[in-house]
């Protein structure tokens, strides 16, 4: 049976860049450097009881919701996973009530209710982060052929881990989705691991062979090339909303960190996380972009701007309120 | 007129979507099949395939994505073929529906309704008749309904659907086929309020569902015995009208609580307790509930009718708290 050709991180990208992709990489780089640099900051504020709960980092996994994201519009309709803050942040939720929902505040886009795992901003189309696995498949199909009725040619994209793929919800949904051809693009993120276990120890199918029998278009993008991912990602929402069909995007990615913060990550052999440096999404596209030309002083003005926009953000999560238990107590139900 | 509960659900579902484009029906065999009790017969033709939208057998998908076109602008009324089956839909319904408004909060409204049907009576086994509503009662951010009567049935279907928060609708499927009256143009009917079946002074019976009709049995007897019985059918048992109970309670002195559902922590053992709390300078009796036994719900009709909760063990059960 054939496994996902992972190898396929090794390739060696080429030097030299059109101007056009030059572009594209360093405002893909940017967007991967700033959902990396918020989630050093989101474990930094945990390690020092700033964020409580459980966080779950994303840390390697950036370029596929910022190659994936770069294609949508406001009005198309995302599902994110516990693993979600790149999602979320690529698809525009704002980084201060970001910041104040991990820590807790009534500020939070949440109002402090919903935490990491659970994040959403409705205005941008979020169906929410989902604490349980697979949780967000069905909303976002769902989503789907809401949107296929409204008929804008707007399309609802799932994301999901590898983990997913052995739970019923996404089988039941792709089914769902070929067979009233729903416009959702369904995105896994293969990182090789379900919470504390190898995938290969999990699940023994294909997702590109479950794809095709479900009779569903089926690409794979290397996630350590975002520009791979992007122009992967391009086609597939170009194709849904022309023709209304879903799709799948399987991305390998590495989980740099561990299934929570504050996992010590012991099953993990240490010769593959001393290798993982070789294997980062934002390193690579750094390396391409330094080798095409962009000067140290670019790529260092550009970090400059997201630290000062995540300091900023601290500041008014720091600054914020906490929520109170009677205002909590009485938005059980909508009125 | 007179209608079929079966019917009056079939017309809150036709005249709600007639009065609003966005409301869709999501189900198993709803369609060209019309249900499998029949409910839904008729709309496939007046409303079309994109409304009225027939499901693979996908339980958990179907609430799913249900929960999903309400997040995404649409009203949708999804119907769970037997009330058994809701557990493949657990996650969408506790962890999803549920929560969404409040989790995410109060960025979302949640106009979604589940209609399923509960109960025993056709011999249908332990996996097509169970009575799961405590559960749902027990989740905050779920509302439940049960309604007796097809007028109630109308008024409560046609509220739910334009609730902005997810609504388990529990249809008792024996009850489809009855018949009763209801208005030439129905209204809406509240939420979370009592209907009073029978006005009494002696013992307050609460109770919901099809076992409303056992307590009104229950109760012609007991009054050709001289004792007068109250009888409310809560019609909703989340959130359930407290008042009306307690004033009935403040009348009679005497309750008992009456259902098909398991006994055992279920809908009554709710009412017990917050009544033996807000109405213990008013009880002269202990509170007693009339529920199914601890066991799941037998086949044989030979045992299928000693597991229902009848008349004859409610009217024992008012015999023990007039001693």
């Amino acid at each position: 049976m054939a496994k996902p050709d992972r190898s396929a991180k090794s390739t060696a990208a080429p030097a030299s860049l059109e101007p056009g992709e030059r572009d594209l990489l360093l405002e893909c780089f940017r967007n991967m450097l700033r959902i990396r640099k918020v989630e050093e900051q989101l474990s930094k504020l945990f390690a020092d009881g700033e964020i409580p709960g459980f966080i779950h980092l994303s840390i390697g996994q950036e370029s596929v919701p910022v190659g994936v994201s770069r294609h949508l519009r406001t009005t198309d309709t995302v599902a994110v996973t516990h693993r979600g803050h790149g999602q979320a942040l690529a698809k525009g939720i704002p980084l201060q009530t970001f910041f104040a929902e991990m820590m807790g505040k009534d500020t939070g886009i949440c109002r402090g209710r919903a935490g990491s795992m659970h994040i959403a901003d409705a205005s941008i189309g979020m169906l929410g982060a989902n604490g349980i696995v697979g949780g967000g498949i069905s909303l976002a199909t769902g989503s789907a052929l809401a949107l296929k009725l409204k008929g804008h040619g707007d399309v609802a994209v799932v994301y999901f881990g590898d983990g997913a793929l052995a739970e019923g919800i996404f089988h039941e949904c792709i089914n769902l989705a070929a067979l009233w051809s729903l416009p959702c693009l369904f995105v896994c993120e293969n990182n090789g691991w379900g919470e504390f276990s190898k995938t290969e120890r999990q699940f023994c199918g294909q997702l590109s062979q479950l794809a095709a029998a479900f009779g569903v278009d089926y690409r794979h993008a290397n996630g350590l090339d975002v520009l791979d991912v992007t122009h992967t990602a391009e086609k597939l929402v170009a194709s849904i909303r022309d023709t209304s069909k879903p799709a799948v995007l399987e991305c390998n990615v590495e989980r740099f960190h561990g299934h929570f913060e504050g996992d010590p990550q012991k099953y993990r052999n240490p010769d593959e996380l001393a290798a993982l440096a070789a294997k980062d999404p934002v390193l690579h596209a750094r390396e391409r972009l330094a080798r095409a030309g962009v000067s140290s002083a670019e790529l260092g003005a550009i970090e400059t701007a997201i630290d000062t926009e995540i300091e900023h953000a601290v500041d008014f999560g720091r600054r914020a309120a906490s929520p109170t238990f009677e205002t909590a107590r009485a938005a059980v139900y909508a009125s | 007129m007179e209608i079929r509960f079966g019917q009056a659900i079939g017309k809150a579902l036709g005249d709600a979507m007639r009065a609003d484009e966005r409301v869709l029906l999501f189900g198993e065999d709803i369609g060209e099949a019309g249900g499998p009790f029949g409910v839904t017969r008729g709309l496939l033709k007046e409303f079309g395939g994109a409304r009225v939208r027939d499901f693979p057998i996908s339980e958990a998908a179907l609430v799913g994505t249900a929960l999903g076109a309400a997040l995404s602008g649409y009203k949708p009324v999804a119907e769970i073929m037997f009330m058994d089956f809701c557990t493949l839909a657990m996650d969408a319904l506790v962890n999803q529906a549920a929560k969404t408004h409040f989790m995410f909060g109060g960025q979302n409204q949640v106009p979604l309704v589940v209609r399923t049907p509960h109960g025993g009576g056709l011999n249908a086994g332990p996996q097509h008749s169970q009575c799961l509503e405590a559960w749902f009662a027990h989740v905050p951010g779920l509302i439940v309904v049960c309604p007796s009567t097809p007028a109630d049935a109308y008024g409560l279907l046609r509220t739910a659907i334009d609730t902005p928060n997810p609504v388990i609708f529990v249809e008792n499927k024996t009850l489809y086929a009855k018949k009763g009256e209801i208005a030439e143009n129905p209204e809406p009917i509240p939420l979370g309020q009592a209907r009073l079946v029978r006005a009494g002074t002696d013992v307050t019976v609460v109770t919901y569902g099809a076992a409303v009709f056992q307590a009104e049995i229950a109760a012609a007897e007991a009054a050709a015995e001289g004792v007068e019985l109250e009888v409310i059918d809560l019609r909703s048992l989340q959130p359930w009208d407290e008042t009306s109970v307690l004033n009935s309670l403040t009348k009679t002195h005497r309750l008992v609580v009456f259902h098909e559902a398991v006994e055992a922590f279920g809908v009554g053992a709710e009412i017990a307790a917050r009544m033996a709390d807000v109405g213990f300078d008013e009880l002269d009796a202990p509170i007693v509930r009339v529920g199914a036994p601890f066991m799941p719900i037998p086949y044989s009709p030979a045992l299928e009718k000693d597991y229902l909760p009848n008349a004859e063990q409610l009217l024992q059960a008012v015999r023990r708290v007039l001693l």
